[in-house]
């Protein structure tokens, strides 16, 4: 097992440093420099923007580019954003507890739908309830977020103008007024992405359980004379739970890349739209760091995803 | 208009026959900005005629918050690192220029005592030497006392190359010296008729020695003032959040009486602008929007719901055609649209006019641009009551046709007409945007009518308004029969806004197409006459000279100009604001408040 966590980790290394290297390339080619702002303005002059490009590096080749940023970041300095100045870990930082509460949050409420509504189908499949669910399910991920994003704001801020649609981030009330605040600017963006992600995970809940529940040791079970409500959820769901449990491992890092979507619709000031402002401005920097701790997760949780695989599938074995 | 005549207006405003305001106007369709025609008053004499703004509250403070939305957020709050005007708009709220223009472009002092002019000695040898007098009291937001060697620091800080200041374009030509702890001289290299650079405006904010003394030059970035401003503006800093949120708290000592109204601002950043319009016109969720590029209808049902209001201001933006003067098709020298090549059909000038009668410029702002913009055939700008009587467009189909048949362009077969075995068919580009497109398609039917054929060719902005030498596709390039996009006059003085129709500012591969001459339209005539106002130190015969080359660049007919585009914003229905064309929206902030009844 330390073995193999150590093989795992040594195959990480060229893989992100490969990573790396495509991401830069590609940023580089990219068209268009951070200064187009200035380009634009005939009130400044063009030496302005010479100086800066040399200032910050953006002259010199490519290879030499891409070296130095890695030897500044292996020294854990992420270097800063060519258009706010702004170190980009502080920029990274100030954007992190806004895209775990919204995403984390509505992570939680797809997994809270998914797991019920998908044990029930399963448990009685093709009734009336699983109809309706699937049903709804199909629905809700066939509706790209930001169509029902714009339905809700439609609905909730315009029609009924009971929400909010712009998120604040410093809300200067305190104790509940602070919560409620929070809550109900929260609710829409979170029961978009909640719900599109639910629908998709009760599928994965109820096709699972449906390859369990025709098992032998299930037929014993009830032989037995267990009560159903035993049979289900102490037999068929912690085996059934196997494949969602990885499933839902290698999502997590999404929680840290924000969505970029609906950040963008509610205005939610989190990673993804620090992502999206920076490939738009050609912020080399902060396109790298955030794409490339997206990628450090995403190795690490697939490795964590594969560890708890073998852990609650006993015969699996690592070597 | 000649020189005499120009001189003859003044001596009417002087006079009081003529109303400051119409003179304004007047210049302002003849192709200048606002905040020169006002100068060239000023030179003449003539006091400015400041309407105070009309500010009902009396007593400071009490207004809640203001609620602000940028659809294109701040990254940074140091105004002279801005890498476009979103960020100005951030830093102003904290930091203020000695003065600013206002809507009819007026100089109004903000941290200047006064606004220097010939008789109050503040302009002397002729524009040559400007004396500023510091208001007096004034404290920035720590306590510290704000005098004369702050604008000193600020104009070091600028001018220095590796502080690369944004601003240094303007610092780096003039002197500043300090006369006492309140009076400053700034020296130009030569009689400057258009002195209002430094110090004033959206580039003139001034910065506190005691903040970023430390800091000039290479190290200019690690500044903490960078990030915590500290100004003398109305509100003080309390928090900022790159490309996301700036809020302010009311400054309790703040240098005007009773000013400001708010107890706090909050400038939230991100989204789009239609969806912010509907927060400040639909929800009133916020109170004020800057800059909604949104098209007129959907403005107006947002409106209907009674919360908030659409704000037109007249600038200096203009959407226009550029039929190109080179070959874009075939390499010379191993260059597209040299400028030794030319082009097969807009080098005649039938086929010029013949486009311009096609461009139907009150469809495109009766459909398309509605209230946000108006018809124009000037290539500047005129409100509806000034465009000149002289100055027509016309649509006329029929017409274009005539005038095709008479150069010779004869239909083919197809019903594309021909001249020596050449086809009438262009390629039309421009950056994708829901107007232009519309507009496109508009220009395209009516060339179909006449026997041209275009074929459209939409660009993402970002690449369309790039300065990517590898790109083909990029306006500076041109490198297609016809383009279409706004050009904006940022810079009230016009010698900037006219060198773009130089010989020596052709779009070229040797200026990596950074030229600002696009179209590639040359006239000797009009190089002299910019040669001319370069070294011209009388404002009026400058002026007059601008005038002309205006005249030239729009009878060379390969410029079209389509409709004039106003700035838009939104507000709620209570906000009196202070806007203006010529500065920034917050320019005024000051002076903005909540009232019972609405006014525009």
């Amino acid at each position: 097992m330390g073995s193999y966590v150590l093989r795992r980790l040594l195959i990480a290394v060229p893989s992100l440093l490969g990573i790396s290297v495509v991401l830069f390339t590609v940023l580089a080619l990219a068209p268009g420099d951070p200064f187009e702002e200035l380009a634009l303005n005939p009130n400044v002059p063009a030496e302005v923007r010479d100086q800066l490009r040399k200032s910050f590096g953006l002259d010199d080749p490519v290879w030499q580019r891409y070296f130095r940023w890695l030897a500044a970041m292996l020294q854990g300095n992420w270097g800063y954003s060519f258009i706010s100045r702004v170190d980009v870990d502080t920029l990274i930082l100030q954007r992190v507890p806004v895209t775990l509460a919204i995403i984390g949050a509505s992570q939680v409420l797809a997994l809270a739908i998914a797991l019920p509504v998908g044990i029930l189908s399963a448990a009685r499949p093709y009734s009336w309830f699983d109809r309706i669910a699937s049903t709804l399910a199909f629905v809700g991920f066939s509706l790209p977020t930001f169509f029902t994003g714009l339905l809700l704001i439609l609905l909730f801020s315009i029609t009924l103008d009971w929400l909010p649609f712009v998120y604040r981030a410093d809300i200067s009330a305190t104790g509940w007024q602070w919560w409620w605040e929070h809550i109900r600017q929260a609710i829409m963006p979170v029961a978009v992405l909640g719900l599109f992600q639910g629908a998709s995970w009760m599928r994965y809940v109820r096709s699972a359980m449906l390859d369990v529940i025709r098992l032998d040791y299930v037929t014993t079970a009830r032989s037995k004379g267990l009560a159903e409500r035993v049979i289900l959820l102490k037999h068929v769901v912690r085996n059934a739970l196997i494949p969602v449990v990885t499933l839902v491992a290698l999502q997590l890092p999404a929680v840290f890349g924000g969505a970029i979507v609906t950040e963008q619709i509610f205005r939610i000031p989190g990673i993804g739209s620090l992502l999206i402002d920076a490939i738009l401005r050609n912020d080399t920097p902060v396109v790298m760091a955030v794409t490339f701790v997206f990628s450090c997760l995403v190795i690490v949780f697939n490795l964590i995803a594969d560890l708890l695989y073998g852990w609650l599938d006993p015969r699996i074995t690592y070597r | 208009m000649h020189e005499k005549e120009l001189r003859h207006l003044i001596e009417q405003v002087r006079e009081g026959r003529l109303p400051r305001r119409s003179f304004i106007q007047q210049m302002v369709a003849l192709g200048l900005t606002a905040p020169t025609a006002s100068m060239l008053l000023m030179h003449a004499g003539v006091a400015q005629s400041q309407t105070p703004p009309a500010y009902k509250p009396t007593k400071r403070g009490g207004g809640g918050t203001l609620r602000a939305l940028w659809w294109q957020g701040t990254t940074l709050l140091q105004p002279h690192f801005a890498n476009g005007t979103k960020d100005q708009e951030g830093s102003r709220i904290f930091y203020e220029p000695l003065a600013s223009w206002d809507r009819d472009g007026n100089l109004v002092p903000i941290l200047a005592a006064e606004i220097p002019t010939p008789q109050n000695g503040g302009v002397l040898e002729g524009g040559k030497v400007v004396r500023w007098r510091l208001k007096q009291g004034v404290k920035w937001h720590d306590g510290t006392p704000f005098t004369a060697d702050d604008c000193v620091f600020t104009w070091e800080f600028a001018r220095e190359p590796a502080t690369a200041a944004v601003t240094s374009g303007i610092y780096k030509d003039v002197t500043v010296v300090k006369v006492d702890s309140h009076t400053i001289l700034v020296s130009f290299s030569k009689a400057t008729p258009f002195w209002a650079t430094a110090f004033c405006a959206a580039e003139g904010m001034v910065i506190p020695k005691h903040v970023f003394g430390p800091y000039i030059g290479a190290k200019s970035r690690e500044a903490p003032g960078n990030l915590k401003p500290v100004g003398t503006g109305p509100y003080k800093f309390v928090d900022f959040k790159p490309g996301d949120m700036v809020r302010g708290t009311i400054n309790t000592d703040y240098h005007m009486p009773n000013r400001p109204y708010f107890d706090a601002i909050e400038m939230k950043g991100g989204g789009d602008a239609v969806s912010a319009a509907r927060a400040v016109l639909q929800t009133g969720e916020y109170d004020y929007a800057w800059n909604l590029q949104v098209e007129d209808e959907v403005l107006k049902r947002m409106e209907a719901s009674g919360k908030g209001r659409a704000n037109m201001v007249p600038s200096g933006n203009i959407e226009f055609l550029q039929l190109n003067a080179t070959d874009p098709w075939n390499e010379v020298d191993g260059e597209r649209a040299s400028i030794k090549s030319k082009h097969f059909a807009f080098s005649d000038a039938a086929v010029r006019q013949a486009m311009a009668v096609l461009a139907d410029r009150k469809g495109i702002e009766d459909f398309i641009y509605g209230r946000t913009g108006s018809a124009t055939s000037n290539f500047l700008n005129a409100p509806a009551k000034f465009r000149s009587p002289n100055t027509k467009f016309e649509f006329n189909v029929d017409k274009a046709n005539q005038i095709l048949d008479a150069a010779g362009w004869k239909r083919g077969s197809d019903g594309i007409r021909e001249k020596d075995g050449k086809k009438m068919k262009f390629v039309y580009q421009t950056s994708i945007n829901a107007a232009r497109q519309k507009a496109q398609a508009v220009f395209k039917q009516a060339c179909q009518k006449a026997g041209i054929d275009l074929e459209l060719k939409s660009v993402t902005a970002s690449v369309f308004f790039s300065s990517d030498v590898a790109n083909p596709d990029t306006y500076g390039k041109f490198w297609a029969d016809i383009q279409m996009y706004t050009t904006t006059m940022t810079q009230p003085d016009a010698e900037r806004f006219m060198d773009q129709y130089l010989t020596r500012e052709i779009s070229s591969r040797a200026n990596k197409w950074q030229g600002r001459n696009i179209s590639r339209w040359r006239s000797d005539e009009y190089d002299k006459a910019h040669l001319a106002a370069e070294s011209e130190m009388d404002p009026v015969k400058r002026a007059a000279l601008f005038i002309r080359m205006n005249d030239l660049a729009v009878a060379g007919g390969h410029i079209i100009p389509l409709i004039s585009r106003h700035r838009v914003s939104g507000a709620s229905t209570k906000l009196v604001t202070a806007l203006t064309g010529w500065d920034l929206d917050f320019s005024g902030l000051q002076n903005w408040y909540r009232d019972g009844d609405s006014k525009a």
